[in-house]
């Protein structure tokens, strides 16, 4: 975080510099939107100008119409029509400007909010993926939306506490004009109501911050037990999950309640201050006016001015009671922008064509938790050929394909195409290059074209059809009563788990990348399939290198050359017949199933 | 899919109107109505507060200026000394009514999510499919949220405001009954025009709800799915996707603000309806000698007084409208009736090893083809059964069915001799477990992941586990054994190893029927025959079934049975049926052998 406002907060103990932070971030929020927050300022003056002028109209009222009808004991029609329409008048400019400042002052608000979920939300799509894995799925929603939302908060009422600002420093000159004391006695109740704010929302911040983060854990609860949901059903957890999805809602409701409760406290006082005051003034006024200092129809205007204050003055109590949980909501926020690791993607584009060239050179990862993935690995994928990656489960393979579409950094060493470091080259480039299927498929909750083209250049129905037919999932799709446009659910719900894989396949073939890395992407493909689509890629016109994690022996006959891992190391490469001679470990790793059946056959006929 | 299925259904359904929604959460939240009469007192207390200046204002004019014999000092005095006793005293009740109202509403929305939550596990599989994630957290997220601020700052003062009415128009009436008469035949006709303008905030809010839920889920679906994201270089795509969700979003809120201003300015009509009504018909009273100069300020100061509940009162129905769209997308969630339900009075399973039976079953997804087709089959107690099967077939849903996840559309699943339906989830889910392809891990320990199955369980059992299955040395090589952070959905851990968590984990709730969908799909070829000897070892006597696309498990099963395009074609030992000349078994036998052994 750049700013000095930012420091984290206590966890206990009022801070006293709440209210600067809060000031500063109302400020901030209106720079990203100053033009409707101008329209919402100008409409709370004009709207509480004439509410102001309400008080002089009654003035004038008593004075023109109630006391010369007392005294002779009829009405003069003109005087009554001149206050009708001044009335009249009035009330049209104060709907206008009534509107102008909650739609301008609601826009407003939405739009900063807007802005800041746009901005949050690219930030989700720039950070490195390691960030994500730390920070779970719910708790990003809450940052995008409880958070925005807490950070806005004061924007509503703020052109309207803006307003009644205006309004009192009108009403303090008129306060001046008419009497000195009485002006005084609504001075002093300023300092006094700012006084009470400040401790307010000292006290609230720490209080309002435990909230946000329990706001955050509700919905982190939530949205992972809902992801899982499938398990908590098949092993019947329901009842545990939700004893402890309430056990975080329970917390964040006792934390509301002591947000609660110290409102309860604080805001009765910040009300009741003016009225107190209206009071007092009304008592000095009368002094005054015994004095002769003032008129009767001074008294009355003093007054009613007290009581219409009364009112808007605790919008700029909302204002301030909204400060403290802006500031946490908008740390929060301020915490995902701020937030490093991005890639630095470079400007370097690759433009050959044909296979490219992957080369691994001494290469090193290690997890934030400290576990070394990988240790020095060096190998190529030479242009055109098939590299087979083998290794145990846990070995490294997954992390070693990842560094390989550069979905991470190494932590030493480099990851080259045709030479140039991937750090070097444009995200563009890079993506176009090499094509990832993930271990996991991952499917968009949109159409089948949707998902294969993803917006790229030159996808077109042929080509989707091409990589369907490719990928063995071309009859599954042409099977589907909307075909291309079949909308496939969240994460591809209405898919078998084979038919999702299929579709991640072909996402990547439909690209034509010069380097394919399949991450175990066929597991759930039938075999035969499996090496039709590497024959596939070795043979046909636009023929890319391809790292394959596999465990088929099929599959990895079919590769040029075969790199085993044995807890993140090459211990062995060569071709699988070489490494099925020389490397031990290799060779039961991948007859491991004809051993179990020759172990089986030997069995049963020693039985026999 | 979803939001359109949504819809339909609501327009079939036409949404209760604000009134039956309230009333329907009031009833679900009893919480709400507790010790409601005293805060209802409280809040009158604190609406006379309000009262104080203005009628002093009066007092002091009336009595204290124009009295007979000049300004009264000591009056005044008295006056004011009353006025801040009182004040003092309704800004207590205002402190208590408030506390109780942040401790009943909060306690009562507590238990709403947690009921919300509940319900929502409580819905079957399908239900909880047809809506994203995104969409149910926000149900027992920002929906209820809605709620809450609504109720902790608008339903009171609601209240209040309408109390406050009521107080100014009875001391109105003691002024001048005439122009009390006046001021309320200026409101009635405009109160109908608020009412009239709510019902169409109320679509504009219902929108803005729905809207959130989109954006949460394009949020979570872009969270997920970072890595595709990211390495198919579509990150603007995905952005452009979020920010058509959040500029939705962002219209649908200006057009519920836009009403809600409109709908506020009828107040704006009240307050000069009634200052003119006042001042013409004041001055004529005046005239008249009715009245008196002091009543008729008094009455334009309590005028305020009557309009600003009626204006605050309007507020408050414009966010009650944002409120009870949320409430109402909360209570639709607890009036779906799950549709595969415990059952009422249902039978618990017959104890030892249970033994399935499937009667002409045939299941449909909704609204798609039929995908199973009249199975019939028998599956032993005691067996370990491997289900085979090219991708697509049908074999997941098969065990979901089995798991009674779902129910068929036509035919029946007996366990242990008892038809699915009739058995207690309690003793259905603790005897049977199943482990979905795609397994799931909690952010949390492992050890905490493996009591899921079984919260009881110690470190020494969850260890003597690991090692039954041949996985000591995989957990001792753990960072920190069994209190390694596997991170959110075991993010910390390789695919593979995932899943032998999550294999562990359904060994531990030692089932007696165990069915395995693909398990061990990213195990390496040799923990995966390690563990599958093992686990042959310990639920021997049990019966299992596995769906596995690796055949080696089917060798090794005492049955197989092969489904093909929705139907089973095939059942009997794996050599018997690989002997079948021809046979869809054979193919993927044939293949099998292909691709594992050749040189
Ligand atoms: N939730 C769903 N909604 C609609 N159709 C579905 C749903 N789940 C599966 N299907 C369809 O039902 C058929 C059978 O799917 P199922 O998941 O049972 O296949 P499977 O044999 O388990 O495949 P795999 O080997 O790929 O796991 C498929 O055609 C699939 O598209
Ligand atoms: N996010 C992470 N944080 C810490 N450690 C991790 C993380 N991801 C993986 N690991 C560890 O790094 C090692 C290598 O993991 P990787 O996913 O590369 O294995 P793999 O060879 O792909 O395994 P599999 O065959 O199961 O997919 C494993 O020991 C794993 O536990
Ligand atoms: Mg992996």
């Amino acid at each position: 975080m750049t700013h000095a406002a930012a420091p984290p907060l206590p966890d206990a103990g009022p801070e006293p510099g709440i209210l600067r932070a809060g000031l500063r971030n109302i400020r901030d929020m209106i720079r990203i939107e100053p033009k409707r927050f101008s329209i919402a300022v100008v409409g709370a003056m004009v709207n509480t100008a004439m509410q102001m002028s309400v008080a002089f109209i009654i003035g004038w009222v008593v004075s023109q119409v109630a006391v010369p009808a007392f005294e002779n004991g009829e009405v003069g029609t003109g005087s009554v029509a001149i206050g009708v329409g001044a009335l009249l008048g009035m009330s049209i400019l104060r709907f206008s400007s009534m509107c102008a400042r909650r739609i301008g002052s609601g826009t407003q608000m939405f739009q900063v909010q807007a802005h800041w979920r746009r901005q949050v939300t690219r930030r989700y799509l720039a950070l490195p993926v390691s960030w994500h894995q730390k920070h779970p799925t719910g708790t990003l929603l809450s940052n995008a939306n409880a958070d925005v939302e807490a950070a806005t908060r004061p924007l509503a009422p703020l052109p309207f506490a803006c307003g009644t600002l205006f309004m009192l420093v009108l009403s303090m000159v008129v306060f001046f004009t008419i009497d000195w004391a009485i002006a005084l006695v609504a001075l002093g109740m300023f300092p006094a109501l700012f006084t009470l704010n400040a401790v307010f929302a000292s006290k609230m911040a720490p209080r309002a911050k435990r909230a946000q983060e329990l706001r955050a854990a509700v919905s982190a609860d939530g949205h992972e037990s809902f992801d899982g949901a499938l398990v908590v059903k098949a092993m019947g957890r329901e009842a545990a999950e939700t004893e402890r999805f309430a056990g975080t809602a329970g917390e964040l409701r006792d934390a509301m309640i002591g947000v609660g409760r110290l409102r309860a406290a604080f805001e009765p006082l910040i009300q009741g201050l003016p009225e107190i005051g209206t009071l007092l003034a009304l008592l000095v006024g009368l002094t005054r006016y015994e004095a002769g200092a003032i008129g009767l129809g001074e008294l009355v205007t003093v007054s009613f001015m007290f009581s219409i204050l009364a009112f808007p003055i605790r919008a700029i109590g909302w204002v301030l009671g909204d400060l403290p949980t802006s500031v946490v909501g908008r740390r929060r926020v301020d915490g995902v922008l701020a937030a490093t690791g991005d890639m630095a993607y470079g400007d370097r584009e690759l433009d050959g064509t044909g296979p490219a060239r992957l080369e691994f050179d001494s290469v090193a990862y290690s997890y934030a938790d400290g576990t070394e993935a990988l240790t020095d690995v060096s190998f190529t994928v030479e242009p055109g050929t098939t590299v087979a990656l083998v290794g145990a489960t846990g070995s490294g393979k997954s992390t070693l394909a990842h560094l390989a579409a550069r979905l991470t950094d190494p932590t030493r060493g480099a990851v080259r195409f045709d030479g140039v470091d991937l750090r070097e080259l444009t995200h563009r480039s890079l993506a176009a290059t090499c094509a990832l299927v993930q271990q996991i498929p991952f499917v968009f909750d949109d159409t089948v074209r949707a998902n294969l083209a993803l917006d790229r250049e030159g996808i077109d129905d042929t080509r989707i059809w091409q990589a369907l037919a490719a990928a063995g999932a071309d009859k599954f799709v042409g099977d589907l009563e909307a075909g291309l446009d079949t909308e496939l659910g969240e994460r591809g719900t209405s898919l078998s788990g084979g038919q999702r894989q299929r579709l991640t396949l072909a996402r990547a073939l439909a690209g034509q990348p010069r380097l394919l890395v399949l991450d175990d992407a066929t597991s759930a493909v039938d075999p035969k399939v499996e090496s039709e689509i590497l024959a596939g890629l070795k043979d046909s016109a636009d023929a890319a290198g391809v790292l394959v994690v596999a465990y088929r022996r099929a599959t990895i006959a079919l590769a040029d050359e075969v790199v085993f891992l044995e807890g993140g190391r090459i211990t062995a490469r060569g071709t699988h017949a070489e490494l099925l001679e020389t490397h031990r470990p290799y060779a039961e790793l991948v007859t491991a199933y004809e051993r179990a059946e020759a172990e089986r056959e030997f069995d049963e006929e020693t039985a026999a | 899919m979803s939001t359109d299925n949504a819809t339909e259904r609501e327009q079939e359904r036409n949404e209760p109107g604000p009134f039956e929604t309230l009333g329907r959460g009031l009833r679900l939240s009893p919480e709400l109505r507790s010790g409601l009469a005293f805060t209802l007192v409280l809040a009158a207390i604190t609406s006379i507060g309000r009262l104080v200046v203005p009628v002093s204002a009066q007092k002091v004019l009336d009595n204290g200026l124009f009295g007979a014999g000049g300004p009264d000092v000591r009056y005044v005095l008295g006056v004011t000394a009353i006025g801040i006793g009182v004040l003092a005293v309704t800004t207590a009740s205002n402190y208590l009514m408030n506390k109780r109202l942040f401790i009943v509403t909060e306690t009562a929305l507590a238990n709403l999510r947690r009921r919300t939550f509940r319900h929502i596990h409580d819905l079957s599989m399908l239900h909880q499919q047809s809506e994203r994630r995104g969409s149910l957290t926000a149900r027992v997220t920002t929906d209820i949220d809605t709620v809450s601020q609504f109720l902790q700052q608008g339903g009171m003062q609601i209240i209040t405001s309408l109390a406050q009415i009521v107080v100014a128009t009875a001391v109105m009436i003691v002024y001048s009954w005439q122009l009390a008469l006046a001021v309320w035949v200026v409101f009635v006709p405009v109160s109908l025009l608020i009412k009239w303008l709510q019902k169409h905030l109320a679509n504009a809010y219902s929108n803005v709800r729905k809207s959130v839920a989109m954006m949460l889920s394009a949020v979570s679906e872009s969270v997920v799915g970072a890595g595709v994201v990211r390495s198919y270089g579509v990150g603007a795509r995905t952005s452009q996707r979020l920010d058509t969700a959040i500029e939705d979003h962002r219209h649908n809120q200006a057009k519920a603000i836009r009403r809600s201003a409109f709908s506020f300015g009828a107040g704006e009509i009240v307050h000069f309806g009634v200052y003119a009504v006042v001042v013409v018909l004041g001055a004529y009273l005046v005239a008249g000698g009715d009245m008196t100069v002091g009543q008729l300020t008094a009455f334009l100061f309590l005028v305020t007084l009557f309009i600003q509940p009626v204006v605050t009162a309007t507020e408050m129905l414009n966010e009650a409208q944002n409120a009870v769209s949320g409430w109402r997308r909360v209570l639709d969630v607890l009036d779906t009736e799950p549709d595969v339900a415990d059952p009422v009075d249902g039978s618990d399973l017959p104890e030892g090893p249970l033994g399935v039976r499937f009667e002409e079953v045939r299941f449909a997804y909704p609204g798609g083809e039929e995908v199973l087709h009249g199975i019939d089959v028998e599956i032993r107690a005691h067996t370990k059964v491997a289900v085979v099967g090219e991708t697509g077939s049908g074999k997941t849903t098969f065990a979901k069915l089995l798991t009674r996840l779902m129910d068929p559309t036509a035919g029946r699943v007996l366990l242990g001799g008892t038809p699915l339906r009739e058995i207690r989830f309690a003793s259905l889910r603790s005897r049977v477990t199943m482990v979905p392809q795609e397994g799931f891990l909690f952010n949390g320990t492992l050890a905490h992941n493996i009591r899921f199955a079984r919260p009881e369980i110690g470190e020494a059992e969850i260890y003597v586990a690991f090692s039954e299955l041949g996985l000591a040395d995989w957990v001792d090589a753990l960072p920190n054994g069994l209190d390694t952070e596997l991170g959110e959905g075991g993010a910390n851990l390789s695919v593979g190893e995932r899943q032998l968590v999550s294999l562990v984990r359904a060994y531990v709730a030692d089932p007696d029927l165990l069915v395995l969908d693909e398990a061990t799909s990213a195990v390496d070829p040799a923990t995966e025959l390690r563990l599958s000897s093992a686990l042959d070892a310990v639920t021997r006597g049990r019966t299992t079934v596995i769906i596995a696309h690796r055949l080696s498990t089917a060798e090794t099963s005492d049955e197989v049975l092969v489904f093909d395009a929705g139907n089973l074609v095939q059942h009997g030992p794996h050599a018997e049926l690989a002997a079948e000349e021809g046979s869809v078994y054979a193919g993927l036998h044939g293949s099998w052998i292909e691709q594992t052994r050749s040189s």
